[in-house]
C-alpha cells in the first residue's frame, strides 16, 4: 500500500480497517486478521500494527479475546460511522470548503454535480 | 538485551573511533542504524557481534561477553554483511554443512523464505547474482532463529519485488525475543519496518529515539510557507518548496519521514534532540 505523506502509519492502517468495516467486508463479531498478518500485508513493523489494534480497541471498534484474537465489536459499524464523520467534519470538510471558496463555488453550484456522482460506487 | 558499556575502540594509535560509547538494545524491536559513510556503523556492528574487540569497556550480548565468542552466543547471532564471498557449492550443500552450527535452525522456515524470494536450493551459490546471494543469506540468517540478527544494507542489490518480499518476511520474523539491527542508507525502503532510529556520527551516537516518540514530538511538513520560524526545527528545499521538520504542536501523530529526519540530525543534532527534552508545561 502507498502511504500518504503526513498521517502516522498506524492511523493510515486504521483507516483501511474503517473502510473494510464501512464496506461491510467485516461484520459484527467477525474475527479480524492478526496483528502479524496485518504487518505482513502492509509491510510494516508488527509494533506499528499493534498500535493500530490498540487504537481501535480504545475506540471500542474491536475487542480482544485473550489467546483467540481480535473481533469486530457488535456496534463496531456504528462507532466507525461516528469516528469517520468526526474526521470528515474536522479534517476533510475545512479543506473542501477552502477549495470551494478559492474557486468561487457555492453550495448551490454543487447541487448541479450531485446527480452526476449519485451513482458512484462505494467500492 | 545488548549492552555496550563504556566502549573505547581505535584502529590506529592516537586516532580513537569510539570513546565512552554506551548503547542498550531491547528484544522485540527493529533498530535502524543510520550514519554517513565512515561514521563507524560497520565497526559498531562488529563490536556487537564479537568480530572486533574493544580496547576497553564491554559488549554484552544476552548477558555474555561478545569478546569471549562462546559458541552459545555465536549461535544466537547472525550477521548478513554488505559484502561477502560464497563458495562454489550448491545452496543445499551450504545449508547441510553450515546449519549445524545453529541449534535452532529451521529447514521448514528456510524453505518457506526461499519460496517467498523465488529461489531454488539446487542453485550453485557462486553462479547467483549479487541480489540472489543476498536473499539467500537473509533467508539463511532468519532460519537460524538467532535472537540477534544484524543486516548491513539488506536491500542493496534487491530488485523492486524483492524489496517488498523482504519487508513482508521481516514483518513476519520479528517476535518479542528478537533484536534486529538494520544498518542502511536506503531509508525509504525500510522506514516502515524500523522501531527505533540510532544515528552514528564520527563514532558518537548523536540520536536514539523510537518512532512513537519522534511522531509525538516532531512533525514533517512539505510546505513550510507561513509557519512561524520558532516552530521550524530544520528546513530544506525539495522540488522548489521548503520542506522540513517542525515541532508537533497540534499533538497529532504524523508520519515520520526518515530521510528528512536524518538530514535534520546530521545538520544540527542538538536542535533536534532539544525537542525530546522533558516537556515543560507553561502555567
Amino acid at each position: 500500500m502507498e502511504f500518504k505523506e503526513n498521517q502516522a502509519i498506524y492511523l493510515q492502517i486504521a483507516n483501511r480497517f474503517f473502510e473494510n468495516i464501512l464496506r461491510k467486508d467485516w461484520a459484527a463479531g467477525d474475527k479480524i486478521p492478526s496483528i502479524r498478518d496485518m504487518a505482513v500485508e502492509f509491510e510494516v513493523n508488527p509494533n506499528t500494527t499493534m498500535r493500530t489494534f490498540n487504537y481501535l480497541q480504545d475506540k471500542g471498534v474491536i475487542y480482544n479475546k485473550r489467546g483467540v484474537g481480535y473481533f469486530l465489536a457488535d456496534d463496531g459499524f456504528e462507532k466507525t460511522i461516528v469516528l469517520k464523520k468526526e474526521q470528515f467534519l474536522e479534517e476533510e470538510l475545512p479543506a473542501f470548503l477552502k477549495t470551494m471558496k478559492l474557486l468561487g463555488l457555492s453550495l448551490e453550484d454543487l447541487k448541479k454535480y450531485e446527480g452526476k456522482y449519485n451513482g458512484a460506487s462505494i467500492n | 538485551m545488548i549492552k555496550l558499556q563504556d566502549i573505547h575502540f581505535r584502529y590506529k594509535k592516537n586516532k580513537p573511533l569510539f570513546e565512552n560509547l554506551n548503547l542498550t538494545l531491547q528484544p522485540g524491536f527493529i533498530y535502524g542504524l543510520l550514519g554517513k559513510n565512515g561514521a563507524g556503523k560497520s565497526s559498531l556492528l562488529k563490536l556487537i557481534s564479537g568480530m572486533l574487540f574493544p580496547n576497553s569497556g564491554a559488549s554484552k550480548v544476552f548477558g555474555s561477553d561478545a569478546s569471549a565468542r562462546k559458541p552459545a552466543m555465536l549461535q544466537d547471532i547472525y550477521l548478513v554483511p554488505e559484502e561477502f564471498n560464497l563458495p562454489a557449492i550448491s545452496m543445499a550443500t551450504y545449508v547441510k554443512t553450515t546449519a549445524v552450527f545453529y541449534d535452532k535452525f529451521s529447514h521448514n522456515q528456510f524453505n518457506a523464505y526461499l519460496a517467498e524470494f523465488e529461489l531454488t536450493d539446487d542453485a550453485k551459490l557462486s553462479t547467483l547474482s549479487y541480489g540472489q546471494k543476498k536473499k539467500f543469506l537473509i533467508a539463511f540468517g532468519l532460519a537460524t532463529n538467532a535472537r540477534l540478527l544484524i543486516l548491513d544494507e539488506p536491500t542493496n542489490g534487491l530488485d523492486i519485488p524483492s524489496k517488498s518480499q523482504f519487508r513482508k518476511i521481516m514483518a513476519s520474523a520479528l517476535d518479542e525475543e528478537k533484536i534486529i539491527i538494520i544498518s542502511t542508507h536506503q531509508v525509504r525502503d525500510l522506514e516502515n519496518l524500523i522501531d527505533t532510529i540510532v544515528v552514528l556520527e564520527n563514532g558518537k551516537i548523536i540520536f536514539n529515539h523510537s518512532i512513537a516518540a519522534i511522531s509525538e514530538r516532531l512533525a514533517f511538513e512539505y510546505d513550510l510557507n507561513g509557519l512561524p520560524a520558532d516552530e521550524i526545527v530544520y528546513a530544506e528545499e525539495i522540488h522548489g518548496r521548503k520542506a522540513g521538520i517542525v515541532k508537533n504542536i497540534a499533538g497529532i501523530d504524523s508520519r515520520v519521514d526518515m530521510e528528512l529526519l536524518f538530514n535534520g540530525i546530521v545538520k544540527d543534532a542538538g536542535k533536534v534532540n532539544e525537542q525530546f527534552a522533558a516537556f515543560k508545561y507553561e502555567l
